[in-house]
């Protein structure tokens, strides 16, 4: 059992926890990740390490509340304890050698790239984050982005914070003023990262980006992650998350993400069964 | 009294057509008179060739004597000495190519039901017998086993008995390897596994799951922090593809996948969140036991399910009875025939597979005959759903992330026949991890031997 010792919605849809597992903590490193199942019943969800505490003995995690499994771990609180809690999982992000960097988020994914910025920006590197939301309402840990990085820029889709506009817009501005990036390292949306790496490219511009394909046992050992990377088969789990932008077949990672579409909307329509569900089992607990 | 019938007595299954519909074991078991009498179909051969047969040197007449005499708990002393886990090798071991393929009953007729009356009697046991395991007291010395599968349960069940203080630390969050996440359950229930596993925290043994070697903690850390031999018995987990066009479409899975959301993440069960795709038509590709575990799982979620095979019948890896069972139970079978690729249905999703047939040419480097495709003979299956069942290989986290372990060509870790070693000093490494994909049995007798030999390792230090 691994306790959630801390808890805070940082908006509607979003959710930053702290669980308990002093492990991991003592083990993480930028771009790993973890893979959580709620109770008996539940899935195997991995969920990318946001940060980590060693004293503490915790790890922070920042997710959206998608569908069925981070909607329930959304319902629980802080003192609750979920089943499994494994990790680290993935290789870290290879940040050698990087002097300047651009690291841009996309949504959720900027909990995903913030701890990226953290460890360039504490190693001495230059770093511009760009971080991209739909609406001022969405944005999250905006302080601590903002505190990883030397110069931050906020978009939003509609301009209710920031410049209006997309993330790749606001890169295309810094790479035509002149910038000069060792690297650009991209986390958010399929799509997003796409864009980005079709523009880098033009660029010339080395891009990391964070793949997220469905998982399962997240150590290599059902296929179930296999992206199609410079036409080779790798599996995320082990050889990624991080890949070279340049390199990822998009469109095919989005098209495998979706094969459980309908079954997932259909297990949404019973959230609210499963949720109470839950609810006992903690009661039991 | 001898029975001289020359053949075994039968054991009750489940009708095929009722349960290729439900996950229920297939193989009901003898009742106690059903054993007794093919007991006495055993002529208790003084020269006991079946036993050379076991990897594991169960005393074969010296049991089933027992079970002739209706001794049951004096038949599962006698397997126990021998076999930690005997309701799963009743169940899973190759017999026909093991025990039951050496004994002199099977020169005219067929051979004594070995694997079967192992099976009855250890589920006898289970059930009649209670609380016989009492911890051992501690020796002082502490061993890490990695991997709870067949070899490392077994080699953490021996040095337990020994009373060396043992941990295992496993990836997943259930123990059992392949017995809990690859053979499904109406094969072996999954209660049985469990019960062995109970069986082992009850003699001292500490499973700590949610432990991934290699990430979470290193083989050198762990002999830092105090374990002072350490046995790898990480399997063989890592799946193969066929490398052809399609394969990447949603709807493709590997055995691995497909087994473990259905196995271990109990998707064909109400109530679980894991997704499985609902096919209406299913392709399995291979032709072992892991091809006949998914077909079969496929026909019980509702898919019509053909297995492809490149050889005949004749060279099919897997045992027997699983595809008779197979059969038996609808799947259909393509013998001679090979996927060249596969098709989309303009949505990024299965839709056909193209194959082409094969005609059997001259015998290869593993003395079977190699196929070889018959130009011109391509033809499309339409299908929704593809499993490659293709065979595995040992997963290169542990030797990465262990310096002084080494592999061969095969990605199998390198270790000494005879007594388990690796060439790291205090390092000892079985099962499927050292040999690739092999049985359940020969997994457990790496295991055993490994135990010995790190007790005489930690005897000496
Ligand atoms: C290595 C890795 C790291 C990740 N890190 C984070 C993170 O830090 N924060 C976070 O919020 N999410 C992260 N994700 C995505 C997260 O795992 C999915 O959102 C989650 O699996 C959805 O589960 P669910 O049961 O709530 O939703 P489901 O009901 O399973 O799915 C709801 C919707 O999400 C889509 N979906 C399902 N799985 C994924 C997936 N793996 N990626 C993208 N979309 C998916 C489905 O197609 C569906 O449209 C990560 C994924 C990976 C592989
Ligand atoms: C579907 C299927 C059907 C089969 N049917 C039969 C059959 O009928 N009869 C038969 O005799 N054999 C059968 N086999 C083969 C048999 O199951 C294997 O040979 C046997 O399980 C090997 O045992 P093992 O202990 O070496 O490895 P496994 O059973 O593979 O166990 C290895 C364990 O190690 C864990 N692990 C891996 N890496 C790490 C790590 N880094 N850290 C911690 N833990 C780790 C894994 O999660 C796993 O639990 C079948 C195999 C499959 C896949
Ligand atoms: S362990 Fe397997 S090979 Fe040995 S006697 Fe039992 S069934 Fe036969
Ligand atoms: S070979 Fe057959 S008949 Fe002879 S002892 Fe063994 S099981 Fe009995
Ligand atoms: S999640 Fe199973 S191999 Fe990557």
């Amino acid at each position: 059992m691994y306790r959630i010792a801390y808890k805070k919605d940082l908006n509607e849809q979003v959710t930053l926890m702290k669980i308990e597992a002093p492990l991991i903590a003592k083990k993480a490193r930028p771009g790993q990740f973890i893979i959580f199942r709620i109770d008996e019943y539940g899935e195997r969800v991995p969920l990318t390490i946001a940060d980590t505490d060693p004293e503490a003995g915790t790890v922070t995690i920042i997710f959206q509340k998608v569908g069925l499994s981070t909607n329930l771990l959304g319902s629980m609180n802080a003192g609750d304890s979920i089943l499994d809690f494994v990790g680290p999982l993935g290789a870290a992000t290879d940040l050698d050698g990087i002097k300047k960097a651009a690291v841009i988020g996309g949504g959720v994914g900027c909990a995903i790239a913030y701890p990226t910025a953290k460890a360039l920006y504490q190693a001495g590197a230059e770093v511009d984050m760009i971080a991209g939301f739909r609406s001022e309402d969405l944005v999250i840990i905006r302080e601590e982005m903002e505190a990883a990085s030397s110069r931050f820029f906020l978009c939003t889709d509609d301009g209710s914070a920031g410049r209006k506009g997309f993330v790749t817009d606001q890169l295309r501005e810094l790479l035509e003023q002149g910038e000069q990036y060792d690297a650009v390292f991209a986390i958010g949306p399929v799509p997003m990262m796409k864009f980005v790496s079709l523009l880098t490219k033009e660029w010339g511009v080395r891009t990391i980006v964070s793949l997220n394909p469905i998982m399962i046992d997240g150590t290599g050992m059902c296929g179930g992650c296999r992206v199609t990377v410079g036409g080779q088969v790798k599996f995320a789990c082990v050889d990624g998350p991080d890949f070279d932008g340049h390199q990822v077949d998009f469109d095919e990672l989005m098209k495998r993400n979706g094969i459980y579409r309908e079954q997932e909307q259909e297990e949404n329509r019973c959230l609210d069964c499963r949720m109470q569900r839950l609810a006992d089992e903690l009661i039991r607990r | 009294m001898k029975n001289m019938s020359q053949y075994k007595v039968e054991m009750p299954v489940q009708d095929p057509l009722v349960r290729n519909k439900n996950f229920e074991e297939v193989a009901l078991g003898y009742t106690p008179e059903m054993a007794m009498e093919e007991a006495a179909r055993c002529l208790g051969c003084k020269h006991r060739p079946c036993v050379e047969g076991c990897p594991v040197s169960v005393q074969i007449p010296d049991f089933i004597a027992r079970v002739a005499e209706g001794d049951f708990a004096g038949a599962y002393r006698v397997i126990r000495q021998t076999n930690a886990l005997p309701a799963v090798c009743g169940r899973v071991c190759p017999q026909e190519s093991q025990c039951e393929s050496r004994c002199v009953r099977g020169i005219k007729g067929e051979p004594v039901a070995i694997g079967r009356l192992e099976r009855f009697v250890a589920d006898w046991a289970r059930e009649n017998l209670t609380g016989e395991e009492v911890p051992p007291v501690f020796n002082g010395h502490r061993v890490a086993v990695i991997g709870a599968g067949p070899a490392g349960l077994t080699c953490a069940g021996e040095l337990a008995k020994l009373g060396y203080g043992v941990t295992i630390f496993e990836a997943l969050h259930t123990p059992g390897g392949v017995l809990s996440y690859g053979i499904p359950e109406f094969r072996l229930p999954k209660y049985i596994v469990a019960k062995e596993v109970e069986g082992l925290q009850k003699l001292g043994v500490e499973i700590r799951t949610n432990m991934v070697i290699g990430r979470v903690e290193s083989v050198d850390e762990l002999m830092d922090e105090g374990y002072e031999a350490v046995f790898i018995g990480s399997g063989a987990g890592l799946p193969s593809f066929m490398g052809i066009e399609g394969e990447a479409l949603s709807g493709v899975y590997s055995a691995n996948e497909y087994l473990t959301r259905v196995n271990l993440m109990k998707a064909y069960r109400e109530g679980y969140d894991t997704p499985i795709r609902r096919s209406r038509s299913t392709i399995v590709v291979g032709g072992g036991n892991v091809a006949m575990d998914a077909a079969r799982c496929a026909k019980r979620l509702g898919a019509e399910v053909t297995v492809v095979y490149r050889r005949s019948e004749e060279e099919m890896p897997a045992r027997r009875e699983e595809i008779h069972h197979a059969k038996e139970e609808k799947v259909q079978f393509r013998l001679l025939c090979n996927p060249v690729r596969i098709l989309d249905d303009g949505n990024g999703n299965v839709r056909a597979v193209e194959c082409i047939e094969m005609q059997l040419g001259e015998p290869d480097a593993s003395g079977r005959r190699r196929p070889e495709p018959v130009a011109g003979s391509e033809f499309l299956i339409e299908a929704d759903t593809v499993i490659m069942a293709l065979g595995t290989s040992p997963n290169p986290l542990l030797h990465r992330t262990t310096p002084g372990i080494t592999v061969n060509r095969r990605g199998c870790i390198i270790a000494n026949e005879a007594t388990m070693a690796t060439e790291k000093a205090g390092v000892y490494a079985g099962g499927d991890a050292v040999t690739g994909a092999a049985t359940v049995i020969l997994a457990m007798g790496a295991g055993k031997t490994a135990a010995a030999s790190i007790h005489e390792y930690l005897s000496q230090k």
